[in-house]
């Protein structure tokens, strides 16, 4: 059966986990011994737990910040791309951070961003301005990761929108044109409301993506500041690896599961993205 | 997929002028973003070929500092010890032909296996008709929806328990067999293979398997080719997984040993040209794979996001 190693791959690294990690929420197990069940004690304690409560609030500063920017530049650049340039080099040049590793990205900011030596703050002594800590700022930490993945991904989620605005056809357009409908007016009337569905789609795709924010952290801040940087997915992996609390760090990683299914299912229904109002 | 291209204006404002203007700022915007996107690039480039002791006498200099390709000797492991301190480097032996063969092995095992195995189920849920298929596929799709992090912890216990840890076929294997956005992408462009061949090839008297590989295979090479390329490149810059089960000297994969090589500096301010030679030296097969195949990967972002 032409199924048979991908239905194998999938019960044992898919399906079998998925519900051992159910399993492993309702226990305590700090990975040597065998796991204790504990029944729901662990979602009992996560309302209580303060780090919990601040891993949240961090992570969803990160998203609005993440993704409130890179959507409004992604279909700006998107825009632009379709009005101005078709040109593989524009777009292949845009693509490009996109290519490199999270890893790689959080690496040379944080370089242009060093306190002493940094261009960024070179530049900005230039101005005349104080110097900035941008990792290890209260203020500017959560800001300055999320500004990194905006400029890692920015060219890419405008290459999905830019797919989007070609289903658009241009009978709609040439029409508006011919009643005296301006660009700006166009672009608020017409290309935004039929985007709708294609914005949909990529909002959750982003959403969940940027609620798993990890990498970017792990490399730079590892958490601190204290606890400013420290958002839910490396939360989870500290409690589960340096911590010892596998089964409390499972349970928390149900409790992502189930935010981030809460929230996509939210967002579509919201945009209503199964209707177009093409047609 | 259908791609119109829209090359000409699409609303014409009433007056040229203005058209002109509202170009000029838009060319304007579209060269600053182009711009913010791949400075980084230089940036990286000018640090590498710098030496990190002369790098606080001149921070904001455009062109390398004291112009050395010392940063790539150190991180290649082509100079001495004293030599490698001289310039500012750590002299601790950085093994990073072993993370480049690392990073090597994962990515092409993951991308062979899942290519592979996820046409061949694509396959079955594309032509072939069986008892339960949409309900397998349903479940299959719901995968999709579940954070990696869900299924990576027990993962991790599984690994364990196979005495996996630490070598590359535990690092390979959960996505050897599929994920579901493989199969979904292969699917997606086997419904639109023309029935009649197949037909055609069965009054040949060829089985499904002779079918798959003489017919589906290579009339599917182009979105395989497209998926294999968007495989390797994610599981090449993957840093999770890796930092889970892998996280030894002998399994590191060059985004974990990259997030190590920055910790390792004995005086508190890193050898930047070394880690900037380090990081060209990791995106290097990437960047040149995006330069083969750019047209391609292109492309292929307005094909899996779009849908």
């Amino acid at each position: 059966m032409f199924i048979a190693p991908a239905a194998l791959g999938f019960v044992v690294f898919f399906l079998y986990p998925a519900l051992r990690g159910f399993y492993f929420s309702l226990t305590q197990y700090n990975l040597l011994g065998t796991p204790q069940w504990i029944g729901f004690a662990n979602f009992a304690e996560i309302p209580h737990d303060p780090l919990f409560w601040n891993s949240l609030k961090v992570t969803v500063e990160y998203v609005v910040l993440n993704i409130g920017f890179q959507t409004v530049i992604a279909v700006l650049l998107a825009v632009l791309m379709q009005r101005l340039t078709t040109s593989t080099l524009v777009r292949g040049a845009l693509l490009l951070p996109w290519l490199i590793s999270n890893v790689i990205a959080a690496l040379t900011w944080f370089w242009l961003l060093d306190y002493q030596i940094g261009l960024v703050n070179q530049f900005l002594s230039w101005l005349g301005v104080d110097r900035i800590a941008f990792f290890a700022d209260n203020f500017w930490a959560i800001p300055t990761i999320a500004m990194v993945n905006i400029w890692r991904n920015m060219g890419y989620t405008a290459l999905l929108v830019f797919a989007g605005l070609q289903t658009i056809p241009r009978y709609v357009y040439e029409a508006a044109a011919i009643d005296g409908c301006s660009e700006w007016r166009a672009f608020w009337r017409i290309t935004l409301p039929l985007l709708r569905p294609v914005l949909a789609m990529v909002l959750v795709l982003t959403v969940t993506g940027s609620f798993q924010v990890f990498d970017t952290v792990a490399v730079t801040t590892k958490g601190g500041p204290v606890n400013i940087t420290r958002v839910i997915q490396f939360y989870i992996y500290q409690k589960a690896f340096a911590d010892g609390q596998f089964g409390y760090a499972s349970a928390l990683s149900v409790v992502l599961f189930v935010i981030l299914a809460v929230l996509a299912a939210l967002q579509l229904r919201l945009l209503r993205a199964g209707e177009s109002d093409l047609a | 997929m259908s791609t119109v291209s829209l090359q000409q204006p699409l609303v014409r404002a009433p007056r040229r002028r203005r058209v002109r203007w509202g170009r000029g700022l838009a060319w304007a915007v579209m060269i600053l973003f182009l711009v913010l996107t791949l400075f980084p690039f230089l940036w990286i480039i000018r640090t590498a070929l710098s030496t990190t002791r002369s790098l606080p006498s001149a921070p904001s200099d455009l062109l390398p500092v004291d112009f050395t390709w010392g940063a790539f000797a150190r991180v290649l492991g082509l100079s001495s010890r004293a030599q490698a301190i001289a310039q500012g480097g750590s002299g601790a032996s950085v093994n990073f032909w072993l993370y480049l063969r690392n990073s090597a092995v994962y990515a092409t095992g993951v991308t062979i296996g899942q290519v592979f195995f996820s046409s061949m189920a694509a396959y079955a849920f594309a032509r072939l008709r069986w008892r339960g298929r949409n309900l397998v596929f349903a479940i299959f799709l719901g995968a999709l929806l579940v954070p990696p992090i869900f299924t990576q912890l027990p993962n991790f216990i599984l690994i364990k328990n196979m005495g996996l840890l630490n070598t590359l076929p535990g690092m390979i294997l959960p996505t050897f067999f599929m994920t579901p956005f493989a199969v979904f992408f292969m699917r997606q462009f086997m419904l639109g293979i023309n029935h009649e061949i197949e037909e055609s090839a069965a009054l040949d008297g060829a089985g499904p398997w002779r079918t798959f590989f003489r017919i589906i295979l290579p009339l599917s090479s182009a979105p395989a080719t497209t998926l294999a390329i968007l495989i390797f490149i994610t599981t090449w810059n993957d840093y999770f997984w890796p930092l889970l089960v892998g996280n030894t000297g002998s399994t590191r994969v060059l985004t974990v040993a990259l997030g190590v090589f920055e910790s390792q500096t004995p005086s508190g301010s890193p050898d930047w040209a070394g880690l900037m030679a380090a990081t060209l030296v990791a995106a290097a097969p990437v960047l040149i794979l995006f330069i083969a195949f750019a047209r391609k990967i292109i492309d292929s972002i307005g094909y899996s996001g779009g849908k």
